[in-house]
């Protein structure tokens, strides 16, 4: 049997939290599936792209006309080809598309050629000179925010100060968040500690590269297949940048092999269609893995100072944190999430967080998982986890103590309804992991973390069929199991078996805008769509049968998949199923469907526990994770299977995270470890198994109860870890990745007395 | 250029390409071959995504080239279900959820039947070592794992 | 009135004040009522906002109710992976 878990649950459900296969999955498991890189059109080309291989540099020429000279070529695409758009959200993505007048990163894509053949395009590619004129660099995000950095770009000013400055510098944007007095507050603390913490950035990691397919007509119109987490979002994108209207361009979303924030924006997808475009044929471009590294979006590094103060009783008084991210060549590195989620699992009577969006030479940042959060978390609760041990309280009883609750002022701002952070400390407090002893040079780490989650734009579609099955089409990508939560959904409501219900991602032609699968938002915003389309389709079902019993459509109610009269005053008529209703569909009035367009609010925020226990070698600086333990709010989980998917694969991302994964810069400002081999993304050799215990504290704004749960398992384990590393090696450890040679390093210096 | 004629079978097919000397086993069967199950995640050997069997041997096809496949034998994910059938292994990785994207799942699949061959009785730990040519960011291994030693049991006691 | 709470780097763009009473019964009205009392807020606002009303996120609804009641505050347009 699979691993149940352990969930405590309160509503009773027929379908809903029950463990069926998956919709998708035998096509996945025989390789019938069809990814982003494997689609093919007649007649179609192969593209691939140059990129700079400077860090910083003016392009002062690029002379393609050797490559188009090349048999074989059929088109070649320079900025000059990509006209700055008129929407201002675009106009950064056009320049980190194609580079413009300077290429800002190790990476940047500079030129793109498409040929009948791959041989073909890499002899193109090596036949495009381009001149640069190199410039100073700086990948450092401390180094970028000093008074004699090189300056990316001539016109920033940073926002969010007043007056605005006058002179240019990498910071663009400062934010502020908090409330109290944090000066009054460090007064009245007997113990403060302060500390400086490094994250270094990291990638998603998703094993399928970015892959699409274009095809453009002379006519203007135009099908784009590609792995997105969101394709309407890539259609309005793409229309935008080739100044196509956006009901010309048709967009498919295909399986996508894994995002986790990474494919919530454009990188390649652009460039094919104007190859294509250009070519008058189809065009398949496959990201290599290096380019994956090289030039799309990995989260920010960042430099964080922290400051909590707490009296001897373990309340705390104020805290603050001074937040630094670096999200790449352009403004909008994640940090004011960062400033916003970093003190949010507290009580708070003094808070101020301040950050700083830094813009360096890598390549731009993009979401990952909870954006922002789990680098502030990292420094926050390892300083929460220091204080606990200075006045000898329990880490998690001095959680407990300051834990934001119901009706706790948030750390950002608003008042917390009913929150579940409280129930994953008091779940973890009493579960054998906790009590479990500890053996040498094994230390234990606890750590909280919180994210938002929203809703947003959605819009889906359900269609009864005549023998009584059920098609639902849902606008966004299936990045973990998400059809078989909709199918629950959909058949919880309607009353009718799971398998009756396939749920298919619907083209952007056919259904309205929906937002990318981010924000944890599918199985709460998408499910809230589904179950108000099935909704939607029983009010008519009724009206069917009303019709055919001919009495008012009032006295008819849908009860556990039948429409049956609503009292004796309605009449005795057999009750019909939905298969007998749909089967006369045609003949009472036709095709019943259910749709459902809206914006969906109400998403409820998620906190999660984590417990870690750790063995750090004393001789080689090695750390081995021996158990793991997630304990997390899901509201109500639709699929435990996939909640539990959820939390361990978030966790799995924070032991690399942790541990090993780092993108390495040379003095050169060239990327060092562009590959799997060198950036060590965790194996199976690496991990235990991962417990979860799946809290379920309803959201009241879900009909289901529903709480997104992707991204918040992402937010502790960075702080868990490096908390049961710094109890195992006796050191405190303030800098990630907690690699070997650094945690040799502070071993021996503790040793030496340093 | 002139290209490279190779006979070979792939999951018991008689099969015929041609091919350039230095295309992968891995772009001939998703380009040429238009097996497409075989995946590409970084085409440097690192992955797993793009595993195969050539002549019994559990190899990443990206690190091997097309022309050496002449004269023998390869199995790809196609190949592992028979008719409607699926493998035990197959039916596992459904049952226990151990995918979610499900990009990996054909070299997972792959590589833990090779296991299973060898070994029908493997511990966690050697299932986790074996597997540990194979990346899987979604799930942290826990359902994957888990699946192996259930297709495992579940075999042995057939 | 309605009073709505700014985050902190707002302050300057809004006279000094982090805390503004406004006339507004919806998403719309708030917004509008603030950039025409506080121009200087148009930069900000542009690039996005969500707005937090008795704790329930919104970052596109112009017609979501406030009451006189609520509790209101103008956050950063959240973003997710």
């Amino acid at each position: 049997m699979p691993d149940q878990g352990q969930i405590a649950t309160k509503r009773k459900f027929k379908l809903v939290g029950t463990r069926p296969v998956r919709p998708d999955g035998v096509d996945k498991v025989t390789g019938r599936a069809r990814f982003g890189a494997d689609m093919t059109a007649p007649g179609m080309l192969h593209a691939l792209i140059l990129r700079s291989p400077h860090a910083h540099a003016r392009i002062k020429s690029i002379d393609t006309s050797r490559a188009e000279r090349l048999p074989g070529v059929k088109a070649v695409v320079t900025r000059d080809d990509f006209a700055l758009p008129e929407r201002r959200d675009l106009v950064d993505i056009c320049y980190n598309v194609m580079a413009r007048e300077k290429a800002l990163y190790d990476g940047h894509a500079v030129a793109a050629v498409a040929a009948v053949s791959k041989p073909v395009a890499r002899e193109a590619l090596r036949r495009i000179k381009v001149v640069y004129e190199i410039l100073p660099h700086v990948t450092d995000v401390d180094e970028a925010m000093k008074p004699n950095a090189p300056i990316l770009h001539k016109d920033m000013r940073t926002k969010g100060i007043d007056p605005k400055p006058s002179k240019a510098s990498n910071v663009a944007r400062q934010w502020e968040f908090g409330h109290g007095d944090v000066d009054r507050g460090f007064t009245e603390a007997d113990i403060v500690v302060e500390r400086t913490f490094k994250t270094a950035a990291t990638h998603q990691g998703y094993i399928e590269p970015h892959a699409c397919l274009a095809s453009v007509g002379s006519d203007g119109q135009g099908d784009l297949w590609c792995c997105t987490q969101g394709h309407y979002m890539v259609r309005n994108a793409c229309a935008g940048l080739l100044g196509m209207k956006v009901s010309q361009l048709r967009v498919t979303a295909s399986e996508i092999g894994g995002g986790f924030g990474g494919k919530t924006t454009v990188f390649i997808e652009p460039v094919a269609l104007a190859l294509s475009r250009k070519a008058g044929r189809p065009v398949k471009l496959v990201m290599s893995r290096n380019e994956v590294f090289r030039a799309t979006g990995p989260t920010a590094s960042s430099s964080t100072d922290v400051k909590i103060g707490v009296k001897k009783n373990g309340q705390i008084t104020a805290a603050k944190a001074v937040l630094r991210y670096q999200g790449g060549a352009f403004a909008g590195s994640p940090v004011q999430f960062g400033a916003m989620t970093a003190f949010a699992c507290y009580d708070l009577k003094n808070v101020q967080t301040i950050g700083y969006d830094v813009v360096t030479n890598r390549p731009k940042q993009a979401a990952y998982r909870a954006p922002g959060a789990p680098l502030a978390a990292f420094a926050i609760e390892s300083v929460i986890d220091e204080l606990a041990t200075k006045i000898r309280m329990d880490p998690l009883e001095f959680r407990l103590l300051n834990a934001a609750r119901e009706g706790t002022k948030s750390s950002y701002g608003p008042t917390f309804g009913p929150i579940g952070l409280e129930a994953t400390l008091e779940e973890s407090k009493g579960h054998p992991h906790h009590l479990a002893p500890l053996g040498p040079n094994q230390g234990r780490g606890v750590a909280c973390g919180f994210w938002f989650n929203f809703g947003g734009n959605t819009c889906v579609s359900l269609n009864i069929g005549e023998d009584g099955t059920v098609c639902l089409s849902v606008g966004n990508p299936d990045i973990g199991g998400s059809r078989a939560s909709m199918c629950l959904m959909a058949a919880e409501e309607l009353g009718v078996p799971y398998e009756r219900v396939r749920t298919i991602i619907a083209d952007t032609a056919a259904l309205g805008y929906n937002e990318v699968t981010d924000g944890s938002r599918v199985t709460f915003a998408v499910g809230m769509a589904t179950i108000k389309a099935a909704q939607a389709a029983k009010v008519k079902l009724c009206e069917r049968a009303a019709k055919i019993w001919d009495i008012s459509p009032e006295a008819v109610v849908w009860e556990d998949g039948h429409a049956r009269p609503a009292g004796a005053n309605a009449g005795t008529f057999k009750p019909m199923s939905l298969a007998d209703i749909a089967a006369v569909a045609g003949s009472t009035g036709g095709p019943i469907a259910g749709h459902s367009e809206a914006n969906a609010d109400g998403a409820g925020v998620s906190f999660a526990t984590h417990m870690v226990d750790v063995e750090v070698d004393p001789e080689t600086g090695r750390v081995t994770v021996l158990r793991y333990t997630v304990f997390q709010d899901a509201g109500k989980a639709i699929h435990p299977s996939y909640v539990e998917g959820q939390f361990q694969g978030g966790a799995a991302q924070g032991v690399g995270w942790a541990l090993n994964e780092e993108y390495i810069y040379g003095e050169d400002g060239r990327l060092q470890n562009a590959g799997f081999l060198d950036y060590r993304i965790p194996v199976a050799s690496d991990l235990p198994f991962i417990d979860t215990v799946i809290l379920e504290i309803p959201n009241p704004g879900h009909p289901y109860g529903v709480r997104g749960v992707g991204e918040t398992s992402i937010v502790p384990p960075l702080a868990a870890i490096a908390n049961a590393v710094s109890a195992a090696a006796g050191v405190r450890h303030t800098q990630l990745p907690m690699s070997p040679p650094r945690i040799l390093k502070s071993i021996m210096e503790k040793r030496d007395g340093v | 250029m002139s290209q490279i004629p190779v006979t070979t079978t792939i999951n018991g097919d008689a099969t015929e390409f041609l091919c350039e000397a230095d295309e992968t086993l891995l772009d001939v069967l998703r380009d040429r071959l238009e097996l497409s199950g075989t995946k590409e995640g970084c085409g440097t050997g690192d992955c797993g995504a793009c595993s195969v069997m050539l002549d019994g041997r559990l190899v990443c096809s990206c690190l091997v080239l097309g022309a050496e496949a002449e004269g023998r034998e390869v199995e790809t994910i196609e190949g592992m279900a028979e008719g409607d059938t699926l493998h035990p292994l197959q039916k596992k990785f459904l049952e226990h959820a151990a995918l979610q994207c499900g990009v990996c799942t054909p070299g997972f699949l792959i590589a833990a039947k090779a296991l299973l061959e060898t070994n029908l009785d493997p511990t966690e730990t050697e299932v986790r070592y074996w597997l540990a040519g194979n990346l899987c960011r979604c799930t942290g291994y826990d359902k994957i794992v888990r699946a192996v030693l259930d297709t495992a049991a579940e075999m042995r006691s057939a | 009135m309605v009073k709505v709470v700014l985050w902190g780097s707002l302050k300057q763009a809004a006279g000094g004040k982090t805390e503004l009473n406004l006339e507004a019964k919806n998403v719309r009205e708030l917004l509008d009522r603030l950039v025409e009392q506080y121009p200087k807020l148009e930069g900000h606002l542009d690039q996005g906002v969500s707005v937090s009303i008795d704790g329930v996120l919104f970052r596109d609804a112009w017609f979501a109710p406030i009451k006189p009641d609520s509790e209101v505050y103008l956050l950063p347009r959240l973003a997710g992976g």
